[in-house]
């Protein structure tokens, strides 16, 4: 219980639509210092393995594209691999070339998201509004693949739904062009920035030793110099044909900290490593099918006799996820299935990251780490009487904007 | 470089350490893409005394990264799987090691890991959660998932009576419209009649200039 006297309680959340798991923090405050972190998840858990336990596999994998708006595309690929390693379904070369371009348009536009939403939790809105700009474009792209813009429905088990011919290249090639264009002055606006340098150099930081104690994963622990990518480490899909290494901060500055400035390198310097790797997947495609078995009465008849237990991992936008499953031969559904997503593994950071920064700063480290986005929505203070003042999101993020300016004069 | 060493040399170095408590060591290895390079796994099954010291015995190797800890209901025994990975950051030499610990149902406990990997108390809360697997020692034993209000003893991925019962599940496309109140009394819209154009009025508003 908060007293009279110092650390007070804050409680923030929990509003968080997107993923699933929504967050209430508690902070123990000191003034203006976060003394002790605690968060509490699950706010929106929607049994979706639950569920899972009582579908057939294909029903699973569109159920996968419904975990997360954003990684529509991660969770679908890791749940078809982990189906495809029990029934030894031979998945066809292109079908994983398919699969890799996906992937990594959806790493494009998830980055470009996370970065307007950085901006925007620093004040800077004119960012947000650019980053969210140009984020249109890979969304095309996506949309023009799969036809759709989210849940995008193209993965399937033993390849995917559909096919990415050569004359689509053009357009590939065009969206691929027009971030390569914008590329230097998403760095520049984003890494040499005055404003942006100030308010996330030595912020939330992380340090290597604590990002492997606390198993974070993807672009987090890659900030703090923990050289960790599913994509090189276990290659699935196209990628271990593919030329790509592990994106540090010392791509571009000359020390590795492990504060949300790395994070901003990290993802940013990725978004062009996708455009690379999307380019090579262009030019090594082999011909063939993409899809090993068309019919799904027949494919769904094989399923429901493969028995075994497995797991597949995939680096998403934010970090590895993982699924296990066991089936049993005996039913269409399967025994077990357990999905960890990216954000499962990087909230413990929180806590550490948190610690001994202010209430200005807090919108701008959650959101470090790329969880879904939303979490400060409101913040609820109560005092020792019961009276429930509420902080909105806009109160927090004009905090946010104030301390930038304070530091501006 | 530092030092790697083969997913059947990493099986090997297990069952020379533990003997007959290691049982059922699988290396599989799964390939993808044109070039077929190798997803390397080792699968162990330990029992539940021995899971700090296996997961010791891989620290010495390589500080692992936790990936999660997955439990699946075995009928009389819940399997709990400890998914941890060491080298990675070099290009294809990581290797994933499963143990698999058995509790029985009867006694469903096995001690915390989080000693050893601080990332662990997520999962593992979430094992106490979901199975109800009583995880000895572990710092924060609070609910994760579920809310304050979900009935105690019920665990949601358990396949037996303590799983969720039916009377605890929404079938959303039985649900009608509620019984115990009044029907809400909706009219039968009118039809709108289209009013006639008015005839020009000057005086009627018009553009305010």
């Amino acid at each position: 219980m908060s007293g009279k006297n110092a650390p007070y309680e804050l409680p923030i959340g929990p509003i968080h639509p997107s993923l699933k798991e929504p967050v209430n923090f508690t902070f123990k405050m000191n003034g203006e210092v976060i003394e002790k972190v605690d968060f509490s998840p699950g706010r929106s858990h929607r049994g979706i393995e639950w569920m899972g336990m009582r579908r057939n596999p294909v029903q699973i994998l569109h159920l996968c594209d419904r975990i997360c708006g954003i990684c529509g595309v991660a969770h679908a690929l890791v749940f078809a691999q982990a189906v495809e390693t029990i029934a030894d379904v031979n998945v066809p070369d292109r079908a994983y070339y398919v699969r890799t371009i996906i992937a990594e348009f959806e790493r494009i536009q998830s980055h470009l998201l996370w970065a307007g939403v950085a901006a925007h939790e620093l004040g800077f809105d004119t960012l947000f509004y650019l980053a969210w700009q140009i984020r249109e474009e890979s969304v095309d792209v996506i949309e023009y693949i799969t036809g759709n813009r989210v849940n995008y429905g193209i993965m399937m088990v033993g390849g995917t739904r559909r096919d990415i011919t050569p004359d689509m290249f053009p357009r590939l090639e065009q969206a691929l062009q027009y971030y390569e264009g914008l590329f230097e002055k998403m760095v520049n606006l984003f890494l040499n920035d005055k404003t942006i340098a100030m308010r996330c150099k030595n912020t939330g930081i992380l340090t290597k030793r604590r990002a492997l104690e606390l198993a974070t994963v993807g672009p987090t622990s890659r900030a703090s110099g923990l050289a960790m990518d599913v994509r090189v480490d276990s290659p699935y899909a196209a990628y271990g044909d593919l030329d790509i290494d592990i994106i540090l901060p010392e791509v571009y500055s000359s020390e590795t900290i492990g504060d949300v400035y790395d994070r901003i390198v990290v993802r940013i310097f990725e978004v062009k490593q996708s455009i690379d790797i999307i380019r090579q997947c262009m030019k090594q495609m082999p011909e063939g099918p993409v899809l090993a078995e068309e019919k799904y009465a027949k494919l769904l008849l094989n399923l429901k006799k493969a028995s075994g237990e497995t797991f597949a991992r995939v680096e998403a936008p934010r970090g590895e996820d993982m699924h296990y499953l066991r089936m049993n031969g005996k039913q269409e559904a399967p025994e077990m299935w357990k999905v960890k997503a990216s954000t499962y593994s990087n909230q413990m950071a929180w806590v550490e990251i948190l610690q001994g920064e202010q209430i200005a700063d807090i919108p701008i480290i959650v959101a470090s780490i790329d969880p879904c986005m939303s979490c400060t929505d409101r913040v609820a203070v109560v005092n020792q009487e019961g009276d429930a003042g509420i902080l909105t999101k806009e109160y927090l993020h004009r905090l946010s904007v104030e301390k930038t300016r304070r530091m501006e004069l | 470089m530092r030092a790697t060493m083969t997913p059947q040399e990493l099986a090997d170095r297990f069952v020379q350490k533990f003997g007959s408590l290691v049982s059922d060591v699988r290396v599989q290895e799964r390939c993808e893409g044109v070039k077929k390079l190798p997803q390397k796994t080792v699968w162990m099954t330990i029992p539940r005394e021995t899971i700090n010291e296996a997961i010791a015995e891989l620290i010495s190797i390589d500080y692992p990264h936790l990936g999660v800890i997955a439990a699946s209901d075995n009928g009389d025994m819940i399997d709990l799987l400890y998914h941890l990975q060491v080298f990675f950051g070099g290009k294809h030499e990581e290797i994933s090691v499963v143990f698999t610990v058995q509790v029985p149902k009867s006694d469903p406990r096995v001690s915390t890991i989080s000693g050893l990997i601080p990332g662990a108390v997520y999962s593992e809360r979430e094992k106490q959660d979901m199975m109800g697997v009583t995880v000895d020692g572990i710092p924060d034993a609070r609910r994760i998932f579920l809310p304050d209000d979900f009935p105690e003893n019920v665990y949601p991925w358990r396949k037996d009576e303590k799983g969720i019962p039916q009377s605890m599940v929404k079938e959303l496309w039985k649900i009608d419209r509620p019984t115990d109140r009044p029907v809400p009394p909706v009219k039968e819209l009118e039809p709108v009649l289209k009013k006639e154009p008015e005839p020009d009025d000057p005086s009627a508003g018009g553009a305010a200039e």
